[in-house]
Protein backbone atom coordinates (compact mmCIF):
# COMPACT_ATOMS: atom_id res chain seq x y z
CA UNK A 1 0.00 0.00 0.00
CA UNK A 2 3.00 2.45 0.24
CA UNK A 3 5.12 1.75 -2.49
CA UNK A 4 2.35 3.69 -4.89
CA UNK A 5 2.61 6.95 -2.59
CA UNK A 6 6.12 6.94 -2.56
CA UNK A 7 5.99 6.47 -6.11
CA UNK A 8 3.49 9.67 -5.92
CA UNK A 9 5.39 11.68 -3.62
CA UNK A 10 8.45 10.92 -5.04
CA UNK A 11 7.56 11.79 -8.81
CA UNK A 12 5.39 15.03 -7.58
CA UNK A 13 9.33 15.99 -5.47
CA UNK A 14 11.30 15.44 -9.53
CA UNK A 15 8.10 17.24 -11.16
CA UNK A 16 8.24 19.95 -8.89
CA UNK A 17 11.97 20.80 -8.83
CA UNK A 18 11.85 20.71 -12.31
CA UNK A 19 9.63 23.38 -12.31
CA UNK A 20 11.22 25.04 -9.68
CA UNK A 21 14.73 25.06 -11.73
CA UNK A 22 12.99 26.07 -14.73
CA UNK A 23 10.09 29.23 -14.05
CA UNK A 24 11.99 32.48 -14.88
CA UNK A 25 9.69 34.39 -12.80
CA UNK A 26 11.00 33.72 -8.77
CA UNK A 27 7.54 33.56 -7.40
CA UNK A 28 6.69 30.95 -9.57
CA UNK A 29 9.94 29.28 -8.56
CA UNK A 30 9.28 29.77 -4.74
CA UNK A 31 5.70 28.25 -5.00
CA UNK A 32 7.00 25.23 -6.50
CA UNK A 33 9.60 24.86 -3.90
CA UNK A 34 6.74 24.96 -1.41
CA UNK A 35 5.12 22.22 -3.51
CA UNK A 36 8.54 20.11 -3.08
CA UNK A 37 8.40 20.30 1.25
CA UNK A 38 4.83 19.55 0.73
CA UNK A 39 5.79 16.26 -0.98
CA UNK A 40 8.84 15.81 1.22
CA UNK A 41 6.80 15.70 4.27
CA UNK A 42 4.40 12.77 1.95
CA UNK A 43 7.78 10.99 2.24
CA UNK A 44 8.57 11.53 5.74
CA UNK A 45 5.02 10.39 6.49
CA UNK A 46 5.33 6.94 4.55
CA UNK A 47 8.71 6.49 6.32
CA UNK A 48 6.97 6.84 9.95
CA UNK A 49 8.55 10.27 11.15
CA UNK A 50 5.07 12.22 11.56
CA UNK A 51 7.19 14.73 13.24
CA UNK A 52 9.57 15.23 10.88
CA UNK A 53 6.52 15.80 8.58
CA UNK A 54 5.17 18.12 10.07
CA UNK A 55 7.93 20.32 11.21
CA UNK A 56 8.90 20.18 7.19
CA UNK A 57 5.89 21.84 6.59
CA UNK A 58 5.67 24.28 9.60
CA UNK A 59 9.34 25.42 9.49
CA UNK A 60 9.90 25.20 5.84
CA UNK A 61 6.51 25.78 4.15
CA UNK A 62 5.08 27.29 6.66
CA UNK A 63 7.73 29.88 7.92
CA UNK A 64 11.33 29.94 5.76
CA UNK A 65 9.00 30.07 2.45
CA UNK A 66 6.30 32.77 3.51
CA UNK A 67 9.23 34.66 4.50
CA UNK A 68 11.01 34.34 0.95
CA UNK A 69 7.87 35.44 -0.55
CA UNK A 70 7.97 38.06 1.26
CA UNK A 71 11.18 39.73 0.17
CA UNK A 72 10.63 38.31 -3.42
CA UNK A 73 7.13 40.44 -3.51
CA UNK A 74 9.46 43.05 -2.50
CA UNK A 75 11.36 43.13 -5.51
CA UNK A 76 10.46 44.11 -9.17
CA UNK A 77 9.80 40.45 -10.58
CA UNK A 78 9.02 41.40 -13.85
CA UNK A 79 12.67 42.84 -14.11
CA UNK A 80 14.30 39.19 -13.23
CA UNK A 81 11.81 37.63 -15.77
CA UNK A 82 13.88 39.99 -18.82
CA UNK A 83 16.90 38.59 -17.91
CA UNK A 84 19.08 35.85 -19.37
CA UNK A 85 17.80 32.82 -17.37
CA UNK A 86 20.68 29.76 -18.39
CA UNK A 87 24.30 29.84 -17.70
CA UNK A 88 26.36 28.18 -20.43
CA UNK A 89 28.04 25.83 -18.76
CA UNK A 90 25.81 22.72 -19.29
CA UNK A 91 29.16 20.42 -20.20
CA UNK A 92 30.49 21.33 -15.91
CA UNK A 93 26.71 20.96 -14.82
CA UNK A 94 26.64 17.83 -16.35
CA UNK A 95 29.63 16.49 -15.10
CA UNK A 96 28.85 17.42 -11.41
CA UNK A 97 25.51 15.68 -11.78
CA UNK A 98 26.90 13.11 -12.56
CA UNK A 99 29.62 12.94 -9.92
CA UNK A 100 27.33 13.23 -7.61
CA UNK A 101 24.52 10.78 -9.10
CA UNK A 102 27.65 8.11 -8.54
CA UNK A 103 28.61 8.93 -4.62
CA UNK A 104 24.82 8.30 -4.17
CA UNK A 105 24.58 5.19 -6.23
CA UNK A 106 28.25 4.10 -4.18
CA UNK A 107 26.63 5.22 -0.62
CA UNK A 108 23.28 3.26 -1.25
CA UNK A 109 25.21 0.29 -2.40
CA UNK A 110 27.25 0.27 0.20
CA UNK A 111 24.81 0.67 3.02
CA UNK A 112 22.42 -1.73 2.02
CA UNK A 113 20.06 -2.24 4.97
CA UNK A 114 19.54 -6.13 5.66
CA UNK A 115 15.63 -7.19 5.07
CA UNK A 116 13.63 -6.94 8.74
CA UNK A 117 15.66 -4.55 10.36
CA UNK A 118 14.01 -1.30 11.27
CA UNK A 119 14.95 2.21 10.75
CA UNK A 120 16.61 3.63 13.47
CA UNK A 121 13.64 6.44 13.75
CA UNK A 122 11.05 3.64 13.71
CA UNK A 123 12.62 2.15 16.60
CA UNK A 124 10.51 4.08 19.20
CA UNK A 125 7.68 3.89 17.69
CA UNK A 126 5.22 2.30 20.66
CA UNK A 127 3.32 5.51 21.86
CA UNK A 128 4.73 7.43 18.50
CA UNK A 129 7.68 8.91 17.39
CA UNK A 130 7.34 12.06 19.20
CA UNK A 131 8.03 10.81 22.71
CA UNK A 132 10.63 8.63 21.16
CA UNK A 133 12.43 11.62 19.30
CA UNK A 134 12.00 13.68 22.29
CA UNK A 135 13.37 11.14 24.86
CA UNK A 136 16.39 10.52 22.61
CA UNK A 137 17.42 14.41 21.79
CA UNK A 138 16.98 15.64 25.39
CA UNK A 139 19.18 12.26 26.72
CA UNK A 140 21.33 10.84 24.09
CA UNK A 141 22.06 13.49 21.34
CA UNK A 142 22.05 16.22 24.23
CA UNK A 143 25.29 17.85 23.32
CA UNK A 144 24.93 17.91 19.51
CA UNK A 145 21.39 19.40 19.94
CA UNK A 146 22.42 22.44 22.25
CA UNK A 147 25.70 23.00 20.07
CA UNK A 148 23.23 22.88 17.37
CA UNK A 149 20.82 25.89 19.30
CA UNK A 150 24.22 27.98 20.44
CA UNK A 151 25.04 27.58 16.33
CA UNK A 152 21.72 28.88 15.42
CA UNK A 153 21.81 31.85 18.01
CA UNK A 154 25.02 33.14 17.03
CA UNK A 155 23.90 33.47 13.25
CA UNK A 156 21.01 35.26 14.57
CA UNK A 157 22.94 37.10 16.11
CA UNK A 158 25.29 37.95 13.56
CA UNK A 159 22.15 38.94 11.47
CA UNK A 160 20.87 41.18 13.92
CA UNK A 161 24.20 43.29 14.21
CA UNK A 162 24.55 43.06 10.25
CA UNK A 163 21.20 44.31 9.74
CA UNK A 164 20.90 47.32 12.17
CA UNK A 165 24.65 48.09 11.91
CA UNK A 166 23.76 51.99 11.96
CA UNK A 167 22.51 52.01 15.81
CA UNK A 168 23.16 55.27 17.42
CA UNK A 169 22.69 55.84 21.38
CA UNK B 1 -11.71 -6.59 1.46
CA UNK B 2 -11.03 -5.18 4.64
CA UNK B 3 -9.28 -1.80 3.29
CA UNK B 4 -11.99 -1.39 0.75
CA UNK B 5 -14.58 -1.37 3.60
CA UNK B 6 -12.32 1.00 5.61
CA UNK B 7 -11.59 3.44 2.67
CA UNK B 8 -15.48 3.55 2.20
CA UNK B 9 -16.30 4.19 5.75
CA UNK B 10 -13.64 6.97 6.05
CA UNK B 11 -14.33 8.70 2.38
CA UNK B 12 -18.02 8.38 3.34
CA UNK B 13 -17.40 10.24 7.03
CA UNK B 14 -15.28 12.47 4.90
CA UNK B 15 -18.44 13.44 2.78
CA UNK B 16 -20.40 13.87 5.53
CA UNK B 17 -17.86 16.77 7.42
CA UNK B 18 -17.32 18.44 4.51
CA UNK B 19 -21.24 18.68 3.70
CA UNK B 20 -21.99 19.66 7.40
CA UNK B 21 -18.97 21.81 7.49
CA UNK B 22 -19.74 23.88 4.30
CA UNK B 23 -23.10 24.15 5.62
CA UNK B 24 -22.37 25.60 8.94
CA UNK B 25 -20.11 27.86 7.77
CA UNK B 26 -22.43 29.73 5.36
CA UNK B 27 -24.59 30.06 7.79
CA UNK B 28 -21.61 31.69 10.10
CA UNK B 29 -21.73 34.00 7.35
CA UNK B 30 -25.76 34.69 8.44
CA UNK B 31 -24.77 34.48 12.14
CA UNK B 32 -21.99 37.10 12.50
CA UNK B 33 -24.38 39.30 10.12
CA UNK B 34 -26.95 38.67 12.75
CA UNK B 35 -25.32 38.97 16.32
CA UNK B 36 -23.43 42.25 14.85
CA UNK B 37 -26.42 43.89 13.70
CA UNK B 38 -27.63 43.57 16.99
CA UNK B 39 -24.94 44.46 19.05
CA UNK B 40 -24.95 47.90 16.95
CA UNK B 41 -28.95 48.07 17.36
CA UNK B 42 -30.12 47.06 14.01
CA UNK B 43 -32.09 43.59 12.77
CA UNK B 44 -29.63 42.32 10.11
CA UNK B 45 -30.64 40.48 7.29
CA UNK B 46 -34.80 40.36 7.52
CA UNK B 47 -36.00 39.35 3.89
CA UNK B 48 -35.04 36.55 2.48
CA UNK B 49 -37.47 33.84 4.73
CA UNK B 50 -38.05 33.94 8.25
CA UNK B 51 -35.85 36.36 10.10
CA UNK B 52 -33.53 36.47 7.24
CA UNK B 53 -32.80 32.74 7.07
CA UNK B 54 -32.60 31.58 3.50
CA UNK B 55 -29.67 34.52 2.87
CA UNK B 56 -27.06 32.50 3.07
CA UNK B 57 -28.19 30.26 0.33
CA UNK B 58 -29.61 33.52 -1.56
CA UNK B 59 -26.02 34.74 -1.28
CA UNK B 60 -24.66 31.53 -2.70
CA UNK B 61 -26.51 31.43 -5.76
CA UNK B 62 -25.83 35.03 -6.32
CA UNK B 63 -21.76 34.51 -5.98
CA UNK B 64 -22.25 31.35 -8.26
CA UNK B 65 -24.18 33.45 -10.74
CA UNK B 66 -21.99 36.32 -10.72
CA UNK B 67 -19.33 36.97 -13.66
CA UNK B 68 -15.91 35.54 -12.58
CA UNK B 69 -13.43 38.70 -13.31
CA UNK B 70 -9.65 37.62 -13.77
CA UNK B 71 -7.70 40.61 -13.85
CA UNK B 72 -5.80 41.29 -17.10
CA UNK B 73 -2.49 42.08 -15.67
CA UNK B 74 -3.36 39.10 -13.21
CA UNK B 75 -0.65 36.10 -13.00
CA UNK B 76 -3.23 34.23 -14.29
CA UNK B 77 -2.36 30.39 -13.00
CA UNK B 78 -1.02 31.83 -9.61
CA UNK B 79 -4.54 33.97 -9.49
CA UNK B 80 -6.59 31.09 -9.87
CA UNK B 81 -4.59 28.70 -7.15
CA UNK B 82 -4.67 31.13 -4.55
CA UNK B 83 -8.20 31.27 -3.66
CA UNK B 84 -7.86 27.19 -4.26
CA UNK B 85 -4.64 27.25 -1.83
CA UNK B 86 -6.89 28.69 1.25
CA UNK B 87 -9.44 26.84 1.29
CA UNK B 88 -7.63 22.92 0.88
CA UNK B 89 -5.81 23.67 4.26
CA UNK B 90 -8.82 25.13 6.13
CA UNK B 91 -10.62 21.64 5.27
CA UNK B 92 -7.98 19.45 5.62
CA UNK B 93 -7.87 20.34 9.30
CA UNK B 94 -11.33 18.79 9.77
CA UNK B 95 -9.72 15.14 9.19
CA UNK B 96 -8.12 15.04 12.93
CA UNK B 97 -10.67 17.51 14.58
CA UNK B 98 -12.53 14.86 17.72
CA UNK B 99 -16.06 15.71 17.41
CA UNK B 100 -17.31 13.35 19.72
CA UNK B 101 -15.81 10.31 21.35
CA UNK B 102 -16.80 8.14 18.44
CA UNK B 103 -16.99 10.36 15.80
CA UNK B 104 -13.78 11.39 13.80
CA UNK B 105 -12.03 10.93 10.62
CA UNK B 106 -8.86 9.75 11.75
CA UNK B 107 -6.33 9.54 14.54
CA UNK B 108 -3.17 11.13 14.04
CA UNK B 109 -0.09 10.51 16.69
CA UNK B 110 0.98 14.23 16.17
CA UNK B 111 -2.89 15.37 15.25
CA UNK B 112 -2.14 18.84 16.94
CA UNK B 113 0.69 19.01 15.60
CA UNK B 114 -0.71 18.18 11.70
CA UNK B 115 -3.87 20.77 12.85
CA UNK B 116 -0.84 24.04 13.41
CA UNK B 117 1.41 22.86 10.49
CA UNK B 118 -1.20 22.46 8.05
CA UNK B 119 -3.04 25.97 8.94
CA UNK B 120 0.33 27.59 8.38
CA UNK B 121 0.31 26.92 4.77
CA UNK B 122 -3.39 28.95 4.33
CA UNK B 123 -1.30 32.08 4.45
CA UNK B 124 0.35 30.94 1.20
CA UNK B 125 -3.09 31.35 -0.76
CA UNK B 126 -3.77 34.84 0.90
CA UNK B 127 -0.06 36.10 -0.22
CA UNK B 128 -0.39 34.52 -3.80
CA UNK B 129 -4.09 35.81 -4.34
CA UNK B 130 -2.03 39.26 -3.32
CA UNK B 131 0.33 38.91 -5.64
CA UNK B 132 -1.22 37.42 -8.28
CA UNK B 133 -3.75 40.53 -8.33
CA UNK B 134 -1.43 42.42 -9.52
CA UNK B 135 -2.69 45.57 -7.68
CA UNK B 136 -1.55 47.81 -4.93
CA UNK B 137 -4.16 47.20 -2.37
CA UNK B 138 -3.85 43.59 -3.14
CA UNK B 139 -0.12 43.70 -2.88
CA UNK B 140 0.25 45.28 0.39
CA UNK B 141 -2.16 43.62 1.81
CA UNK B 142 -0.20 40.16 1.08
CA UNK B 143 2.36 41.57 2.54
CA UNK B 144 0.71 42.31 5.70
CA UNK B 145 -0.23 38.70 5.93
CA UNK B 146 3.09 37.14 5.28
CA UNK B 147 4.42 39.43 8.38
CA UNK B 148 1.67 39.07 10.87
CA UNK B 149 1.84 35.31 10.06
CA UNK B 150 5.31 35.42 10.84
CA UNK B 151 5.09 36.87 14.11
CA UNK B 152 2.12 35.23 15.26
CA UNK B 153 2.70 31.51 14.24
CA UNK B 154 5.46 31.16 16.34
CA UNK B 155 3.53 32.03 19.66
CA UNK B 156 0.32 30.47 18.40
CA UNK B 157 2.63 27.23 18.39
CA UNK B 158 4.44 27.84 21.99
CA UNK B 159 0.86 29.02 23.61
CA UNK B 160 -0.32 25.10 23.17
CA UNK B 161 2.41 23.68 25.10
CA UNK B 162 1.69 24.53 28.19
CA UNK B 163 -1.59 22.21 28.25
CA UNK B 164 0.55 19.87 26.25
CA UNK B 165 2.82 18.92 28.70
CA UNK B 166 -0.03 18.71 31.31
CA UNK B 167 -2.03 16.18 28.99
CA UNK B 168 1.23 14.71 27.63
CA UNK B 169 0.22 13.66 24.27
CA UNK B 170 -0.37 15.25 20.83
CA UNK B 171 -3.24 13.08 20.09
CA UNK B 172 -6.06 15.49 20.22
CA UNK B 173 -8.14 12.63 21.47
CA UNK B 174 -6.00 12.17 23.96
CA UNK B 175 -6.06 15.36 25.02
CA UNK B 176 -9.67 15.65 25.45
CA UNK B 177 -9.53 12.44 27.84
CA UNK B 178 -7.05 14.21 29.63
CA UNK B 179 -9.77 17.08 31.09
CA UNK B 180 -12.26 14.48 32.34
CA UNK B 181 -11.78 16.21 35.75
CA UNK B 182 -10.76 19.22 35.29
CA UNK B 183 -10.54 21.68 32.00
CA UNK B 184 -7.36 22.93 31.32
CA UNK B 185 -8.50 26.37 31.12
CA UNK B 186 -8.37 26.70 34.68
CA UNK B 187 -4.67 25.17 34.65
CA UNK B 188 -3.33 27.69 31.76
CA UNK B 189 -5.58 30.45 31.65
CA UNK B 190 -2.60 32.69 30.47
CA UNK B 191 -1.72 30.06 27.95
CA UNK B 192 -5.95 30.49 27.43
CA UNK B 193 -5.90 34.00 26.42
CA UNK B 194 -2.61 34.07 24.62
CA UNK B 195 -3.80 31.03 22.38
CA UNK B 196 -6.92 32.84 21.80
CA UNK B 197 -5.34 36.07 20.53
CA UNK B 198 -3.15 34.42 18.37
CA UNK B 199 -5.84 32.47 17.14
CA UNK B 200 -7.84 35.57 16.03
CA UNK B 201 -4.56 36.98 14.34
CA UNK B 202 -4.10 33.64 12.24
CA UNK B 203 -7.66 33.85 11.17
CA UNK B 204 -7.78 37.49 9.53
CA UNK B 205 -10.26 38.53 12.53
CA UNK B 206 -10.98 42.19 13.82
CA UNK B 207 -8.61 44.07 15.78
CA UNK B 208 -5.70 41.74 13.68
CA UNK B 209 -7.64 42.15 10.37
CA UNK B 210 -4.76 43.99 8.21
CA UNK B 211 -4.38 41.80 5.61
CA UNK B 212 -7.81 42.87 4.58
CA UNK B 213 -8.48 46.48 6.22
CA UNK B 214 -11.69 47.76 4.53
CA UNK B 215 -10.79 51.17 5.15
CA UNK B 216 -7.33 51.08 4.25
CA UNK B 217 -7.03 48.91 1.39
CA UNK B 218 -10.82 48.43 -0.31
CA UNK B 219 -10.64 44.79 0.35
CA UNK B 220 -7.35 43.63 0.90
CA UNK B 221 -5.73 40.34 -0.66
CA UNK B 222 -8.84 39.93 -2.17
CA UNK B 223 -9.74 43.15 -3.43
CA UNK B 224 -9.90 41.70 -7.79
CA UNK B 225 -12.05 38.53 -6.70
CA UNK B 226 -14.99 38.18 -7.75
CA UNK B 227 -17.82 35.46 -7.91
CA UNK B 228 -17.23 31.70 -6.00
CA UNK B 229 -13.55 32.62 -5.68
CA UNK B 230 -14.41 35.79 -3.86
CA UNK B 231 -16.62 33.03 -1.57
CA UNK B 232 -13.62 30.71 -1.22
CA UNK B 233 -12.00 33.34 0.72
CA UNK B 234 -14.80 33.52 2.45
CA UNK B 235 -15.45 30.09 2.56
CA UNK B 236 -11.95 29.75 4.17
CA UNK B 237 -12.35 32.36 6.91
CA UNK B 238 -14.48 31.18 8.68
CA UNK B 239 -13.64 27.47 7.87
CA UNK B 240 -10.76 28.29 9.80
CA UNK B 241 -12.41 30.50 12.57
CA UNK B 242 -14.35 26.71 13.21
CA UNK B 243 -11.14 25.05 13.39
CA UNK B 244 -9.37 26.98 16.04
CA UNK B 245 -12.08 27.23 18.29
CA UNK B 246 -12.60 23.67 18.12
CA UNK B 247 -8.55 23.45 19.38
CA UNK B 248 -9.75 25.77 22.15
CA UNK B 249 -12.54 23.81 22.84
CA UNK B 250 -10.30 21.09 22.49
CA UNK B 251 -7.13 21.81 24.29
CA UNK B 252 -8.80 24.09 27.16
CA UNK B 253 -12.50 23.79 27.48
CA UNK B 254 -12.60 19.28 27.60
CA UNK B 255 -13.80 18.92 23.68
CA UNK B 256 -16.75 16.95 23.98
CA UNK B 257 -16.39 16.27 28.44
CA UNK B 258 -19.58 17.70 29.60
CA UNK B 259 -19.96 19.02 32.65
CA UNK B 260 -21.04 17.69 35.41
CA UNK B 261 -23.77 15.09 35.79
CA UNK B 262 -26.22 16.57 33.08
CA UNK B 263 -26.99 13.36 30.10
CA UNK B 264 -26.50 14.85 27.01
CA UNK B 265 -24.22 12.86 24.24
CA UNK B 266 -20.51 14.16 23.34
CA UNK B 267 -21.21 15.59 20.20
CA UNK B 268 -23.69 18.21 21.65
CA UNK B 269 -21.26 19.19 24.24
CA UNK B 270 -18.58 19.80 21.35
CA UNK B 271 -21.46 21.89 19.83
CA UNK B 272 -22.36 24.01 22.47
CA UNK B 273 -19.01 25.28 23.18
CA UNK B 274 -17.75 25.42 19.60
CA UNK B 275 -20.89 27.88 19.82
CA UNK B 276 -19.70 29.92 22.64
CA UNK B 277 -16.53 30.23 21.34
CA UNK B 278 -17.48 31.21 17.48
CA UNK B 279 -20.14 33.83 19.58
CA UNK B 280 -16.73 35.42 21.33
CA UNK B 281 -15.39 36.02 17.89
CA UNK B 282 -17.44 37.96 16.53
CA UNK B 283 -18.62 39.84 19.86
CA UNK B 284 -14.67 40.80 19.39
CA UNK B 285 -15.23 41.87 15.66
CA UNK B 286 -18.11 44.06 16.72
CA UNK B 287 -16.07 45.38 19.52
CA UNK B 288 -12.55 46.23 19.24
CA UNK B 289 -10.96 48.42 16.33
CA UNK B 290 -8.25 47.41 14.02
CA UNK B 291 -4.59 47.43 15.31
CA UNK B 292 -1.86 49.59 13.89
CA UNK B 293 0.49 47.10 11.78
CA UNK B 294 3.45 48.22 13.89
CA UNK B 295 1.41 47.87 17.21
CA UNK B 296 0.58 44.18 15.96
CA UNK B 297 4.22 43.65 15.62
CA UNK B 298 5.45 45.13 18.83
CA UNK B 299 2.54 43.17 20.77
CA UNK B 300 3.44 40.38 18.94
CA UNK B 301 6.83 39.77 19.57
CA UNK B 302 7.68 42.03 22.75
CA UNK B 303 4.62 41.45 24.80
CA UNK B 304 3.17 37.82 23.85
CA UNK B 305 6.35 35.91 22.93
CA UNK B 306 8.11 36.50 26.48
CA UNK B 307 4.33 36.02 28.30
CA UNK B 308 4.40 32.55 26.69
CA UNK B 309 7.80 31.70 27.52
CA UNK B 310 7.47 32.46 31.36
CA UNK B 311 4.22 30.14 31.28
CA UNK B 312 5.69 27.47 29.83
CA UNK B 313 8.60 27.70 32.04
CA UNK B 314 6.17 27.97 35.59
CA UNK B 315 4.17 24.99 34.02
CA UNK B 316 7.62 22.68 33.74
CA UNK B 317 8.34 24.35 37.07
CA UNK B 318 5.23 23.38 38.90
CA UNK B 319 4.88 19.76 37.53
CA UNK B 320 8.65 19.00 38.47
CA UNK B 321 7.79 19.77 41.89
CA UNK B 322 4.26 19.16 42.40
CA UNK B 323 2.73 16.33 40.00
Amino acid sequence: MELPFFYLFAAGIVGASLLMVTRANVIHAALSLVLVFLFMAGLFVLAGAEFLAGVQILIYAGGIMVLYLFSIMLMNVGVAVRLRQWHRQSALAFLAAALLALEVWVVLWKVSLPAGKAWPWQLGQTPGNVEALGMVLYTKFLFPFEVASVLLLAAMIGAIVLAKRQITR
Amino acid sequence: MGIAIEAAVALVKIAVVLGAVSLVVAYLTYLERKIIARIQVRMGPMRVGWHGLLQPIADGIKLLLKEDIIPAKADRVVFVLAPIMVLVPAFVVYSVLPFSPSFYITQVNVGLFFIIAVSSLGVFGIVMAGWASNSKYSLVGALRSAAQMLSYEIFLGFSIIGPLMLAGSLNMQKIVEAQSEVWFVFYQPLAFVVFFIAALAETNRVPFDLPEAETELVAGFHTEYSGMKFAFFFLAEYANIMVVSTVAVTLFFGGWQGIGWIPLPGFVWYVLKLGAMIFVFIWIRATLPRYRYDQLMRLGWKFMFPLVMANIFLTGLVKFLFL
